[in-house]
């Protein structure tokens, strides 16, 4: 289906993110469904753990169309991102030509537009979602990569096509959904900016987290899941820890005291787990003088 | 749910008031251009003028880029609609890009051209000392832009990632075959490869508190220096708070620079937080990857307010990210100077470079150790 039109209100949208376990608030999912209407790129920003990757892939599920995944990484470039030839086979290719017309005279055009076929193509992330379009497009981490990059970026999110000066050009014939993911390791240009459409994602309040829980691990006990996300909730109150814990360890924290056959947190399990929600030795000392104090509470 | 208040009113277009409100925002700080502007309306209409919620979000995903755009798209929202913010919780901790407070120009412009006057006859070094950013002192201008002109910052340079052509090295098969292909099959000379480098980004710290204001000025022009060359380098300045001024800084022309960064600094010779601002740096960029393998140049006097030893835990997280961590104190170049301050003492064991900072000697001598990091 045609990603522009497949919901009529950003509510529908949200829960039909909803069903694949993805639970959006009314200002995400409004963005979300403003992308796909105005066939807008769509630029999260937000703490790490508050789901900017799983949003793209739970809008690849919910319309039931290929997420298409680049990477971003220091010193990546368009061969790595949009196509590349595969030089071996070419030439494997080139001299099988040269043993079968040993003698006879081959005709030279023709064995070089063999050479550039599209056999012969390796599509990189950015052409396949093109060409395979409609499909989703998750840029991830693009402040990861260099400022070249998105200038070169911008011109494809912009254009919805790619040139290969030996093919031809290639159009998406409806603009991919593209999803980009930023930590803001570094300011992004203001002209990638402008064509994308901006949320912060922030982390999810009590009731909401909540939910997210007991639809993403539906197996741990719901006294379990309240106890553990009561407890996250307070932690990310203490604004001297070097890292809060995100969704994605709550998540975590809940499944591995629910694999140790807890069914309420006490402060034996808690602090014996604490290192799948607390990765940093300085929290995790602050955070077991604190434990202590919010569970018994 | 109602529509927002101004857009009921008969008198009023929807979309001039939309319009209006774009550039109210605008005038607000927020980079609103003529393409958000026609995105927002696209926006709006898509979700409707009745839908309250989804015109804010509309609006918050159209004209805002940055954390430090939302706190003014609040303000601006709830100014112009009258209408508290729909659906949203306030945000948990403020953006480290900070709003906008005017400085006080209150100091007596006229008193102040005197003591430039005075001070300018004086030696090189000691103009480089004197410093008021609100009244710019007109006399030492030209020669201080002079002196600072002739630095020639240079980034230090890592190991990259990817390699590079060279005349020798390991295999480069790539280029090998695809030279090959060019010869339509035939061998012929291999291609060599080898890891080049890359500049290696470079973050000051520019303490600007009340301690440091003699050298504020000059440090920022130095800071300048750097960040017009084009380099990777990220300049922030400390004072109670930390607010991040690589933006005005990167213009050309250093007048204008340090008043655009004087415009964005709201606490010019304030108290000092060292520990804490240093703190915000980890926590909001440094660890994210703008401090990884950088080389930290903190420029302070190292006079910490409170407890020293959370200076101490500070430096050590940042010297467990940085690739170096240069500390440059103006007080190190005087005759007879012991580090006694309880900040600095409690930051030395982290610290890999402690060089001085008062004198454009002592600028050129920082050039160099940062080069060479």
């Amino acid at each position: 289906m045609e990603p522009r039109e497949a919901f009529a209100s950003a509510g529908e949208l949200a829960q039909g993110l909803g069903r694949t376990g993805y639970l959006a608030d009314a200002s995400l999912a409004t963005v979300a469904w403003l992308a796909l209407r105005l066939q807008r790129p769509l630029l999260l920003e937000g703490e790490p753990g508050t789901g900017k990757t799983a949003l793209a892939e739970a809008i690849a599920e919910t319309l039931d169309l290929p997420l298409v995944r680049l990477q971003c990484y220091e010193g990546i470039d368009s061969t790595q991102a949009l196509y590349d030839w595969d030089f071996p086979r070419q030439i494997l290719h080139l001299r099988a030509v040269e043993a079968v017309a040993a003698d006879r005279a081959t005709d030279l055009e023709a064995v070089e537009d063999q050479l550039f076929d599209e056999r012969f193509l390796l599509a990189r992330p950015v052409l396949k979602a093109l060409r395979e379009s409609p499909a989703v497009l998750l840029v991830d981490e693009v402040d990861r990569a260099d400022d070249e990059f998105e200038a070169f970026l911008l011109e494809v999110l912009s254009t919805w096509q790619v040139t290969i000066p030996e093919l031809g050009t290639v159009t998406a014939s409806t603009p991919p959904v593209v999803v980009l993911t930023s930590n803001r390791t570094r300011e992004l240009h203001d002209a990638l900016k402008r064509r994308c459409l901006y949320h912060w994602i922030d982390h999810p309040g009590l009731q909401r987290e909540l939910e997210i829980v007991r639809s993403r691990a539906p197996e741990v006990s719901e006294t379990l899941a309240a106890q553990v996300v009561s407890t996250v909730q307070l932690l990310r109150q203490d604004h001297e820890l070097i890292k809060p814990p995100g969704v994605a360890e709550t998540l975590d924290w809940a499944r591995a005291l629910h694999e140790l056959g807890s069914t309420d947190l006490d402060l034996e399990t808690a602090s014996a787990t604490l290192g799948v929600a607390v990765k940093y030795r300085e929290d995790s000392e602050r955070v077991r003088a604190a434990l202590d104090r919010i569970l018994t509470s | 749910m109602s529509a927002p208040a101004a857009a009921n009113e008969a008198q009023h277009a929807p979309d001039a008031v939309l319009l209006g409100f774009a550039r109210a925002l605008r005038a607000a700080g927020v980079a609103v251009t003529a393409d958000r502007e026609r995105t927002y309306l696209e926006a709006v209409s898509e979700v409707g003028l009745l839908d309250a919620p989804g015109v804010y979000w509309a609006g918050r995903a159209t004209l805002c880029s940055s954390p430090a755009d939302l706190e003014r798209y609040d303000q601006v929202y709830a100014a112009w609609f009258g209408l508290e913010r729909a659906g949203a919780r306030p945000r948990q901790e403020a953006s480290p890009t900070l709003t906008m407070a005017p400085l006080d120009g209150d100091g007596d412009p006229g008193e102040s051209e005197e003591q430039d006057a005075v001070q300018a006859r004086a030696s090189a070094t000691e103009v480089l000392r004197h410093r008021d950013i609100a009244t710019l002192g007109s006399a030492d201008r030209a020669r201080l832009a002079a002196l600072f002109a002739g630095l020639r910052p240079r980034a230090p340079r890592r190991r990259a990632h990817r390699p590079t052509p060279a005349a020798r090295g390991i295999v480069d098969a790539r280029r090998t075959l695809r030279d090959q292909l060019r010869r339509m099959g035939e061998p012929g000379p291999i291609a060599w490869q080898r890891r080049g480098t890359r500049p290696r980004r470079v973050v000051l710290l520019v303490d600007v508190s009340g301690s440091m204001s003699p050298y504020a000025d000059a440090l920022l022009r130095l800071a300048h220096t750097y960040a017009a060359t084009g380099l990777p380098v990220e300049v922030f300045t400390l004072g109670t708070r930390l607010t991040h001024v690589t933006r005005p800084l990167r213009q050309r022309d250093p007048e204008r620079a340090l008043v655009a960064c004087g415009n964005v600094v709201p606490d010019w010779s304030g108290g000092t937080r060292l520990a804490q601002g240093i703190k915000v740096f980890l926590d909001r960029w440094g660890r994210r990857g703008m401090a990884r393998g950088a080389v930290v140049v903190v420029f302070s006097d190292g006079w910490e307010r409170e407890a020293p030893e959370a200076l101490g835990e500070q430096m050590r997280r940042l010297r467990g990210l940085a690739h170096r961590v240069v500390w440059v104190n103006p007080h190190r170049g005087k005759a007879g100077y012991v580090p006694v301050q309880q900040g600095i003492v409690a930051a030395l064991p982290h610290i890999d470079d402690f060089v001085a900072g008062h004198s454009m000697a002592a600028f050129e001598e920082l050039v160099e150790v940062v080069a060479r990091a």
